[in-house]
């Protein structure tokens, strides 16, 4: 039994893997045909690194992705806070009402929002809403679920008192929040702004909808190569973006588990206090 | 008594249409050292708060020196909190945690610096200022807590079952410190226990409160020696409340008999309530004694036996030096001064019976089964752990 679970583990992890290694070998090869390995070269990334088109795109994603989770992480810690300070059964109403963007089919939003500001161009007379800021309104969107619900935790378990002992110190609520609460919190903030900044650089349903042909990004562009027979730089570029999510991801793991980490820490010092206490 | 620092006129409190507290009137004196006591959920962390400006009474006033201060926000009020799990802030080490209220106030480096160093010598903590508060004991931690709050020289210092979490010796040291910190510095402290033996050794005015209302006001001794209902008899100490009548001034009856008692100013036949202490009883030989019972249960305590005696089916406890085994039929006096009578309440009835006596009753009473206020927890902060579940399910999923 033993053996087949962890035969069963490395074939669900091929599965998994083996199509990034496809792609990772395909933007190392000569060729250009990717069922034929022909030889190893860097020739795709130098490529990649000449293209006048790709790399402004995703000069374009980044911005996005960058703008986007920026923003929707402090309009989502401000919201977290107020769903915090309500009542429960309010509390987990709005905590409903925030989790459901997050099932709701992303072609639905997607086609929602485009509505939506068709709605407005008509009513401000223009002739072209979409662009820039419907894909930056509409990433924020899609941005703050995440954020809310990474920050929410951190702040339920934090001590309640810290807010109000810094009250009782002098401090008005915003310097509370700013010396006191936003620490307690931050390693929530952090991984909620990396899950939206990853969401972000790879959506491509929700921006497919609601794009202009002044802003395009990179996974919207890309869809438009796919008709035609992929060039290898694309490859080179996928890997590179494969491997910078990783990264993110790794790094958001790291950061959670040394919290945790500290979490325990804490805990455990209370519990040797309890039973020592007689020290001092 | 010196003229009153705080005031409550009149203060009740809601949460959700369940009452808190119920009309409360208090005077705190200056420069005195008063006790908040009463169970969990009688209202007591409440109070503080409202004094500390963290809750604002949902009628009736609260004065600062005379002035009216409902609306002034805890960061403005003389006033400093130590709070029941010291809430130090993790992400500073001792020294800053103890400078945070200065250097809100924006005072100097060099001020800062004398008044946390002085602060630090007063607790006892000099050279830790650089330890991060998780690397320290729990009575260090709450050192920090009150050096934290005092070194802004407050006007009045609240503290909210600051001993609640440390074990039974430290306890009494801190005891005898934080009493010995509130002479030196002359400051009011109002302090929140629902630890009687706490309340009794370090106050100079104990509030007795019960379902947010205050049950009696006093000295640890009037409170001991002088409860006025079967609530606070019960709660402070050890009682034996029986029925009597009090059949004129200095004269009571019950179990059917005439007793002298010192008491005076009831109407003639009251039903009372009739508290005697259970050290105050003189066992003697079944022959001379006013009563006579049997002995159902003897428990070593150490510094005396709990005897617990049946008289004519209600159980008496009686703690005595004298070891009289179970079975054994035994009598007892009492002396006048050893019977305090009381008037009717609410209570009578509820407390001062043994009867279902068991050898766990003053686990009953003990602080750490009891670690918090916790139906008032509940109400203030409310269901945190219901969202906190909520939302790291969601994360993991």
């Amino acid at each position: 039994m033993k053996t087949f679970n962890k035969v069963f583990t490395v074939l669900v992890f091929i599965f998994l893997y083996i199509p990034m290694v496809v792609l990772l070998i395909a933007s190392f090869n000569t060729g250009s045909d990717p069922a034929v390995f022909k030889g190893f070269t860097f020739h795709n990334y130098g490529e990649l690194f000449r293209d006048g088109v790709l790399l402004p795109l995703l000069a374009n994603s980044c911005i996005l992705a960058v703008l986007s989770s920026l923003i929707a992480t402090i309009i989502g810690t401000m919201a977290a806070l107020g769903i915090h300070n309500m009542r429960p059964r309010k509390r987990s109403l709005y905590m409903a009402i925030t989790n459901i963007p997050l099932t709701n089919p992303e072609i639905v939003t997607g086609v929602s929002l485009a509505l939506l500001f068709a709605f407005f161009g008509q009513l401000m007379k223009m002739q072209s809403v979409l662009g820039f800021t419907t894909l930056l309104i509409a990433h924020i969107t899609f941005n703050l679920p995440y954020v809310i619900l990474s920050v929410m935790p951190k702040l339920s378990q934090m001590d309640p008192d810290l807010e109000d002992a810094a009250m009782d110190l002098g401090c008005n609520r915003r310097q509370a929040f700013f010396k006191v609460v936003i620490h307690e919190i931050m390693p929530g903030i952090i991984s909620g702004a990396l899950m939206s900044f990853t969401m972000s650089l790879d959506d491509f349903v929700i921006s497919y909808f609601v794009y202009g042909p002044k802003f395009v990004t990179l996974p919207v562009e890309i869809y438009n190569y796919t008709k035609k027979p992929l060039q290898p730089k694309i490859y080179a570029l996928f890997t590179l973006m494969f491997i910078v999510i990783l990264l993110v991801m790794i790094l958001m793991n790291v950061l959670q588990s040394r919290d945790y980490k500290s979490m325990r820490a804490r805990r455990q010092a209370l519990n040797t206090q309890k039973r020592e206490g007689t020290e001092v | 008594m010196a003229e009153s620092i705080i005031r409550l006129v009149g203060c009740s409190m809601a949460f959700d249409n369940e009452t808190v507290l119920d009309n409360l009137d208090l005077n705190i004196a200056d420069r005195e050292f008063l006790t908040l006591l009463g169970p969990s959920g009688c209202g007591k962390t409440t109070t503080l708060r409202i004094i500390g400006g963290f809750l604002k009474p949902t009628v009736g006033d609260v004065l600062f020196e005379g002035k009216r201060i409902n609306d002034v926000p805890p960061y403005e009020r003389k006033v400093n909190t130590v709070f029941q799990r010291y809430a130090l802030f993790p992400h500073l080490d001792v020294y800053e945690n103890v400078a945070f209220g200065l250097r809100n106030r924006k005072l100097g480096e060099k001020e800062i610096d004398d008044r946390v160093t002085e602060m630090l010598e007063i607790v006892s903590l000099r050279g830790f200022e650089y330890r991060s508060t998780e690397q320290l004991s729990g009575g260090q931690q709450q050192r920090v807590a009150i050096a934290r709050a005092l070194v802004n020289r407050p006007k009045v210092l609240l503290l909210d079952e600051p001993l609640g979490a440390l074990d039974l010796r430290l306890r009494k040291d801190m005891q005898q410190e934080l009493k010995s910190i509130q002479q030196t510095l002359g400051i009011t402290f109002v302090y929140v226990t629902h630890d009687q033996e706490e309340a009794l050794a370090m106050s100079d005015t104990v509030v007795v409160m019960d379902h947010g209302r205050i049950q009696q006001i006093g000295t640890p001794e009037d409170i001991y020696n002088e409860p006025k209902n079967a609530f606070v008899a019960d709660f402070i100490g050890e009682s034996n409340i029986l029925d009597g009548i009090m059949l004129e001034d200095y004269s009571v009856k019950f179990f059917g008999r005439r007793f002298t008692c010192v008491d005076s100013g009831f109407r003639k036949n009251e039903p009372v309530d009739v508290v005697i202490r259970p050290e105050d009883v003189d066992i003697v030989s079944a022959g001379e004694g006013q009563l006579t019972g049997t002995v159902t249960a003897v428990t070593f305590k150490g510094v005396h036996y709990d005897t617990i005696v049946d008289f004519h089916g209600f159980k008496w406890l009686i703690q005595t030096t004298k070891y009289n085994p179970v079975g054994s039929v035994i009598g007892i006096r009492l002396d006048p001064d050893d019977i305090h009578i009381m008037h009717r309440s609410e209570y009578s009835g509820l407390y001062g019976d043994y009867s279902s006596y068991s050898e766990e009753y003053d686990e009953l009473n003990d602080p750490e089964l009891f670690p918090e206020d916790i139906t008032e927890e509940v109400q203030e902060v409310p269901a945190a752990e219901g969202g906190e579940k909520e939302g790291s399910e969601r994360e993991n999923g």
